[in-house]
């Protein structure tokens, strides 16, 4: 052999995972992020009671590859007066700031790219929010009131959001002691419990903080259709369109990572030291063969032979994923697979979780006025963060020097942190309503 | 080797963005050679493992401060305003300025053997990969050695906060009356 293809075999040898999971998330995420505009599409249709899409493919299972296909022929058009440069640039430092930032990201004790960076989160979280300056200089490179608007209005989103967020995650940080990502799901698994229950208030403001920041409903003013048609994205079109929603929904499985990671317990099963809920370490295999054969039962009810054969193909397809999960179990030379397979699994469904949560408001809470999402921002989401991050230190003081109980510690200074709250909502409603009489008396003054 | 090449690729990706900053006449465009600069600094740091000064020039420079930039960029027509102010001295300042810098980085070069402790080149640099990790190092040292300095620099960033809040609302409250 030569020394060449030698040092080639040494290199891949040392790097396979990482260059797998980066070939994985550059090619799988974007096929990923298409799955979730058709669940998002079909829990809207549930939840209006409609059918949503049905043409395409059995229940409209392809209907996401017809959407790209689509959008790759369509024509691309570069408005007039534009800054040709930065417009055609813009939708990739989205993308490209969203697939970097999952470059740090563990998917699973195993599956990652990055090696244990030490400031792994905070790599996270920085490398994503540059993703905000494509969507600004796309708006600003439009020439164009709609996208200039929605894009000065993301801006000011993000500004206030972003600081609640990070204070939000400082109180998992605290709890963890450490910026590396292993090491924080460590500390919940040493600890016996996911951050979330410790600091139930930091994940709260980290849930609302997130939705801000990926510019969905009800914080969606960026694009708000009925007021600047489609806000930031309003010139573009086809493939760079396209860009930016995959931008858009490759941020939000980033924002579901972190939460998982830092509140959730990350690839951590339910209950991960409790010897008798072992069971459970084969619940992924049995999970997914489940939904194999809810397929084949549906099978047999579907109207056309071609999807027929596609649900027997989801079917196999369910079946192979769930074999592979239980082949660790029966080769003992691959034993040790099992925890990066299952991880990956929980991990997975715990982001699916997160993204379903997401939806769910979606379509449940109607859009925020632009300075109702302001006030909420900077008097009450930021002050309640401040005051938790504050509240979890004083906790841990109590713990570390006066011996007190950990979660007694917590629950008194939770109640502290959720009194301040109340408070701060108090005030608010107070300033809002007296505003509005306010504006009640200069109406009338006019109408008499 | 890979060090090496590292350093003099985010090196000139600094300097040339910084001239092309300077040389735009378009402000956005300007705004955006400076977030490469600072981009390309942070490159810098972490080729120099200060893997924490990284990520908060990523987060403070490009995530906050270059947005609020562009974001003041978008709100007022600069075009027209640098026109109406133009400043009547700037070429002799400049100048001054310049031939100034040059001087002191020019004695800097020459005399860089003779200062203490070897001056600019550091004979035996230590193991890159034997190094403490960074972030710990800068906390411990900021929250012992240097607690005062830290303190008085957040105090000062905390009245110029307050600062700013009272004059936005102050100039709130006279639009309204």
């Amino acid at each position: 052999m030569s020394p060449t293809a030698q040092a080639l075999l040494q290199f891949l040898q040392t790097w396979w995972v990482e260059l797998v999971c980066g070939v994985v998330i550059v090619a799988v995420v974007p096929l990923i992020a298409g799955y979730v505009v058709l669940l998002e599409r079909k829990l809207m249709a549930d939840m209006q009671a409609r059918l949503g899409p049905m043409r395409v493919g059995p229940h409209g299972l392809l209907q996401p590859i017809a959407d790209a296909v689509k959008l790759l022929i369509k024509e691309d058009i570069v408005p007039r007066d534009s800054d040709a440069l930065i417009f055609w640039f813009a939708p990739v430092i989205s993308m490209v700031a969203a697939l970097t930032s999952m470059g740090a990201l563990y998917f699973g004790p195993s599956f990652r790219v990055a090696q244990d960076i030490n400031v792994g989160i905070l790599f996270v979280i920085g490398v994503s929010s540059l993703g905000f300056l494509g969507i600004i200089l796309g708006g600003w490179a439009s020439n164009s009131h709609y996208s200039i608007i929605g894009a000065i209005r993301s801006t000011a989103q993000l500004v206030s959001y972003e600081t609640a967020g990070g204070l939000a995650i400082i109180s998992a940080l605290l709890l963890s002691g450490t910026l590396r990502i292993h090491a924080i799901v460590d500390a919940q698994s040493s600890n016996h419990v996911w951050f979330i229950f410790l600091a139930p208030v930091g994940f709260f403001t980290y849930l609302v903080a997130s939705i801000a920041e990926t510019n969905r409903a009800p914080f969606d003013l960026p694009e708000a259709e009925s007021e600047l048609v489609a806000g930031y994205m309003t010139e573009y079109s086809g493939f760079r369109w396209a860009l930016y929603f995959l931008g858009e929904y490759s941020n939000m499985i980033v924002v579901a990572s972190v939460a998982t990671t830092l509140f959730l317990g990350g690839w951590l099963r339910p209950f991960p030291n409790v010897h008798w809920l072992n069971w459970l370490d084969f619940l992924p295999a049995l999970l997914i063969a489940l939904v194999g054969a809810y397929c084949v039962y549906r099978a047999g009810k579907q109207p056309v032979k071609v999807q027929v054969w596609f649900m027997w193909a989801v079917a196999f397809a369910c079946f192979a994923v769930a074999l592979i999960f239980l082949v660790p179990w029966i080769v003992a030379p691959l034993r040790s697979a099992i925890s990066g397979l299952n991880g990956a699994f929980w991990f997975l469904l715990k982001v699916s979780a997160y993204i379903y949560i997401f939806m769910w408001l979606r379509f449940t809470l109607p859009r925020y006025r632009f300075d109702q999402l302001m006030h909420l921002g900077w008097y009450i989401l930021i002050p309640l963060a401040i005051v938790n991050v504050f509240s979890v230190g004083v906790a841990m003081l109590f713990e570390s020097e006066f011996g007190w109980n950990r979660w007694l510690a917590l629950i008194v200074t939770t109640a502290f942190t959720l009194a301040v709250s109340l408070y701060l909502v108090h005030v608010h409603d107070k300033r809002a309503a007296a505003a509005t009489s306010a504006t009640a008396a200069t109406s009338d003054s006019y109408a008499g | 080797m890979l060090d090496s090449i590292l350093f003099y690729f985010f090196a000139g990706a600094a300097v040339l963005s910084a001239a092309l900053m300077v040389t735009r006449r378009n402000v956005m465009h300007s705004a955006i050679f400076l977030v490469t600069t600072l981009l390309a600094i942070a490159g810098i740091f972490l080729q120099l493992r200060a893997e924490f000064l990284f990520i908060a020039q990523i987060i403070v420079y490009v995530g906050g401060i270059m947005v609020l930039f562009i974001f003041v960029i978008m709100l007022v027509r600069l075009d027209v305003a640098i026109h109406q102010i133009r400043f009547r001295m700037q070429r002799l300042v400049a100048f001054l300025v310049t031939v100034a810098l040059g001087l002191e980085l020019t004695v800097i070069l020459l005399l860089a053997g003779r200062l203490p402790g070897g001056g600019l080149f550091v004979p035996k640099s230590a193991d890159a990969d034997r190094l403490p990790p960074n972030s710990e190092e800068l906390a411990k040292s900021l929250f012992s050695s240097y607690l005062l300095p830290f303190e008085i620099a957040s105090v000062l960033l905390l009245v110029a906060m307050v600062g700013s809040v009272v004059m936005a609302k102050n100039r709130k409250r006279t639009d309204e009356s």
